[in-house]
């Protein structure tokens, strides 16, 4: 293959990551943009979505009907966890110091992931996720799959339909009040409180996809599955400016398409690494990202 | 005629496409006591901002000659230097450090000229003990000054609004300074506040050789003490000069009661 | 003067005992080896939990990724002793000194970012330093881990009791350095910058440069704590310094107090020892110990002690005049 069709290839590889880590990053910037919180628990509902998915799917066998059934089930059940997390953990924290949600957040996750371990229907081990056969394409040379492709058409879709709530309904519109100014939009009558829950459930019905198509492309389950996507994902997020949705994509992207092509040019042990490389890069050069703003702290 | 200390020229600062403050320039000469003023959003907390190295401004230069005769060129430098040269200043929504002591608040101000190192503190040395009570024994002395003494070992978010406003003076004072920046010290304050503020503010001029520059909406406060206004309107200087001239300038009537007032002045 | 001189022996007198009161009753196997080795092990941790508080509580500056700074020094230790012939108290001040050169390093780019950003980068860095000392096969044995670190002593009996000793009295050390340290103009300096950084900044405090001294101190502690640690287990493995141990030392500086360094030693000896209590719970330890974070988090987030600093010279106020207390 020459090098031209080498890089091509790899690029197609990364959309189709990329795709993944812009789901999932779009939950981390939501969630930053409406409640100023990293979720540090949003890689886990990844894994609780996709161990949802695992369920249905060995229960009622691999077929176009149950498929469509593990991501509703899924999507319900990791909504479910993310509403109920915000509820019990983060909102009575919101008021407090900023350090404090942090910590909170990295509680939740350790639970999150403990807690799946420690369920006797789960276990630390990972599980095989029932995939269907994989059918290479061949364009121009460059070979796609079809798991890539339903990677990636499944997550435009989702993007799109997003892109729809919170651009042109009026729930999208108290969204982006309300992560302009909370009280101010309460003031105008917005349920903050449900506006809010209903973010963090967007965010975590994207993540649970992610999972899905993850666990798809990659097929094993296991609880600590969530760690180095969420946390690709969250660079991705930094990368493309916490709190702005396009950012969120393009930062996704830039990253699946940087890791794709580290480990097929340099080495796979590095593929982790560039991502901290990124981070690292991005925050000292421009630590708002590339969508974000300067806002400046009134003295 | 007493020497000039700060000279700012045309400095401008530009936020986000919108220019806050256009071509301000000021002098001031040691010993002053000037006001400045105009509408709210005007840019006079930006300009303290830009004068005390929180904010850099886009252009312009801003010069400042400190205690020992020496120029120095400060638009720009950080807000420790700035601070270590000799210019504090308050803040417009009281900045102080709200889970320390009223004397921690003070003492910290005198960190930077403090007489011992990070090892002599660990060892314990006999300079360390010294520095301390003699940084005990200054930071008291001004909070006697204020009248606020008894309460050294407060928190000082616990201090009610007017008390907290002097200690913001008082950890001001604390750093020696030559040149006050004073944001809004009356702002929340009663009259009789606002009078005993306006004595304290007279008597501090004097004992400590002060230069003030002082933000106000209180008119009182500015026509009783300062001897001379800048007046701000859209982050421009519309007006400036003598507090009785001032008073009766249309622009500055225009600025503050709208087109009608003029007619009425 | 007199009071200064008084205070000085009190603390003198209580740390001498802290250290050599158990040290005699391991010795004499009153206190069992078990319960020694459990001591041992909370001193490490309070040594490298203090570290963390000095950055995190008092400076203000989260940071995830002290494991690292631990695994520096512990390599740093067990590879100067073994392939180099240190002997050990210098290799334990080497690692230390490494550690700290590496937390300038890191600290230099990355302490100028904010709250939110510092916490994933010095995580970051915590896993990059991780993950290269996996990769340095040769010098820290890689993943298979580094086996043979000396002991303490060559006596396998004394062992507990020596440990101990040594552990106790560095963490004494510490104590009273850190302690000097934070009463001081510089501790107020850096306690200003965790408040409000623009008016410590205004009123002459180098915040960049102070965070930099804290963080480099903070990562000097815990290199030394990390030579500690090695020539304590005798062996070390990347996988004992994941995030998680991070996150242990978090939940203990939180349960005492971000900003108290008394309430982080007595965290330190308690978790360390609920950890050893509820080994019977193996896995379900893994869920409770975040929701303990959680629950402090939520319900007391100043811990044990908040921002207060337990007093002995309070303390023997107290026994001597129980009634009248004089301030």
């Amino acid at each position: 293959m020459s090098i031209g069709n080498e890089i091509l290839q790899q690029i197609v590889n990364g959309v189709a990551l990329g795709s993944i880590y812009a789901l999932i990053a779009l939950g981390y910037t939501m969630v930053y943009g409406i409640v100023r919180l990293i979720n540090f628990a949003h890689g886990d509902i990844l894994m609780v979505g996709a161990f949802g998915a695992y369920f249905v799917l060995v229960r009622f066998g691999l077929s176009p009907v149950s498929f469509v059934a593990a991501f509703v089930f899924s999507m319900v059940l990791s909504a479910t966890f993310g509403i109920v997390i915000e509820r019990l953990a983060y909102k009575p924290l919101r008021n407090a110091p900023r350090i404090n949600a942090l910590i909170t957040a990295i509680g939740v996750s350790l639970i999150l992931e403990n807690g799946f371990r420690v369920l006797p229907f789960v276990g630390p081990n990972p599980r095989q996720f029932p995939t269907i056969k994989t059918v290479n394409l061949k364009i121009f040379d460059i070979s796609v799959s079809n798991v890539q492709l339903i990677v990636v058409i499944v997550s435009i879709v989702l993007m799109l339909a997003l892109n729809y709530i919170v651009m042109y309904t009026r729930t999208g519109k108290a969204m982006r009040a309300v992560s302009f100014d909370r009280k101010a939009a309460s003031l105008m009558g917005i349920p903050t409180d449900l506006i809010i829950s209903f973010t963090f459930g967007i965010g975590s019905v994207l993540a649970a996809a992610a999972g899905i198509l993850f666990a798809t492309a990659y097929p094993q389950v296991e609880p600590y599955m969530g760690i180095m996507p969420g946390l690709k994902a969250f660079i991705a997020a930094v990368l493309g400016g916490i709190g702005s949705i396009p950012g969120a994509m393009i930062g996704g992207y830039i990253l699946g398409i940087a890791e794709t092509m580290t480990k097929g040019f340099i080495s796979s042990q590095l593929a982790d690494a560039i991502a901290f490389g990124i981070l690292i890069v991005i925050l000292l050069a421009k630590p708002t990202g590339i969508m974000g703003k300067n806002v400046r702290e009134k003295v | 005629m007493s020497d000039s200390i700060l000279r700012a020229k045309e400095i401008n600062i530009v936020f986000g496409g919108l220019k806050a403050v256009s071509d301000f320039s000021c002098e001031l000469r040691s010993g002053e006591l000037v006001g400045l003023i105009g509408p709210n959003g005007a840019g006079k907390t930006t300009v303290f901002n830009m004068l005390s190295g929180i904010y850099q401004p886009t252009s312009g230069s801003i010069s400042y000659t400190d205690g020992k005769g020496a120029e120095h060129r400060i638009e720009g430098m950080e807000s420790h230097t700035i601070a270590k040269a000799g210019i504090a200043r308050t803040f417009q929504n009281i900045r102080l450090f709200k889970e320390l002591s009223v004397l921690d608040n003070v003492r910290i101000a005198m960190h930077n000229r403090v007489r011992y190192t990070a090892a002599g503190a660990v060892l314990r040395t006999k300079r360390y003990y010294e520095e301390e009570r003699r940084i005990e024994e200054k930071s008291m002395e001004l909070l006697s000054l204020f009248k606020i003494a008894e309460k050294k070992a407060e928190l000082s978010a616990n201090l009610p609004y007017g008390e907290q406003r002097k200690l913001e003076i008082v950890r001001a004072l604390a750093g020696d300074p030559q040149l006050l920046l004073l944001d809004e010290p009356a702002a929340g304050m009663n009259p009789q506040e606002t009078n005993a503020l306006m004595a304290l503010i007279s008597f501090i001029r004097e004992r400590f050789s002060l230069t003030i520059l002082l933000i106000e909406h209180d008119m009182n406060l500015v026509m009783g003490i300062c001897e001379r206004l800048v007046v701000l309107d859209y982050g421009k200087i519309i007006a400036e000069g003598l507090p009785s001239d001032i008073k009766r300038d249309p622009a500055v009537i225009k600025a503050y009661l709208g087109e009608e007032a003029v007619f009425d002045a | 003067m007199n009071r200064k001189y008084r205070n000085a022996a009190i603390l003198l007198a209580f740390g001498v005992v802290a250290v050599i009161l158990p040290t005699f009753l391991i010795k004499a196997e009153i206190i069992d080896e078990y319960t020694a080795q459990i001591l041992t092990l909370a001193g490490i941790n309070a040594i490298i939990a203090m570290s963390l508080n000095l950055i995190s509580g008092i400076c203000g500056q989260l940071a995830l990724g002290h494991a690292g700074f631990m695994a520096i020094g512990a390599y740093t230790a067990a590879v100067f002793t073994m392939k180099a012939g240190v002997p050990m108290p210098a290799a334990i001040i080497s690692a230390g000194f490494v550690s700290a050169m590496f937390g300038f390093i890191i600290g230099f780019p990355t302490l100028k970012l904010s709250g939110d950003y510092l916490a994933i980068v010095t995580l970051g860095f915590g896993e990059i330093i991780r993950v290269v000392m996996t990769n340095l096969k040769g010098i820290t044995g890689g993943a298979a881990g580094l086996k043979g670190v000396p002991n303490f002593t060559k006596d396998i009996l004394a062992q507990p009791t020596v440990s101990f000793a040594i552990v106790t009295g560095t963490l004494v050390l510490v104590l009273a350095a850190l302690t000097n340290f934070l009463n001081s103009s510089y501790g107020r300096a850096i306690i200003s910058i965790r408040e409000d950084p623009i008016a410590a900044s205004s009123n002459g405090i180098p915040v960049f440069r102070y965070k930099m001294m804290a963080f480099t101190i903070s990562a000097f502690i815990a290199g030394i704590a990390g030579g500690l640690y090695a020539f304590f287990f005798g062996y070390l493995n990347p996988t004992m310094f994941t995030f998680l141990k991070s996150v242990d030392f978090l939940i203990i500086v939180v349960l005492g107090g971000m900003g108290s360094i008394t309430g982080t030693i007595i965290a330190s000896y308690v978790l360390t020892y609920l950890q050893e209590l509820l080994r019977f719970l193996k896995d379900y330890r893994l869920v409770i110990y975040p929701l303990i974070l959680i629950l402090i988090m939520l319900f007391r987030p100043k811990g044990l002690l908040g921002r207060a600093e337990f007093s002995f010279v309070a303390l023997f106020d107290r026994i001597r005049k129980p009634k009248e207390v004089r301030k």
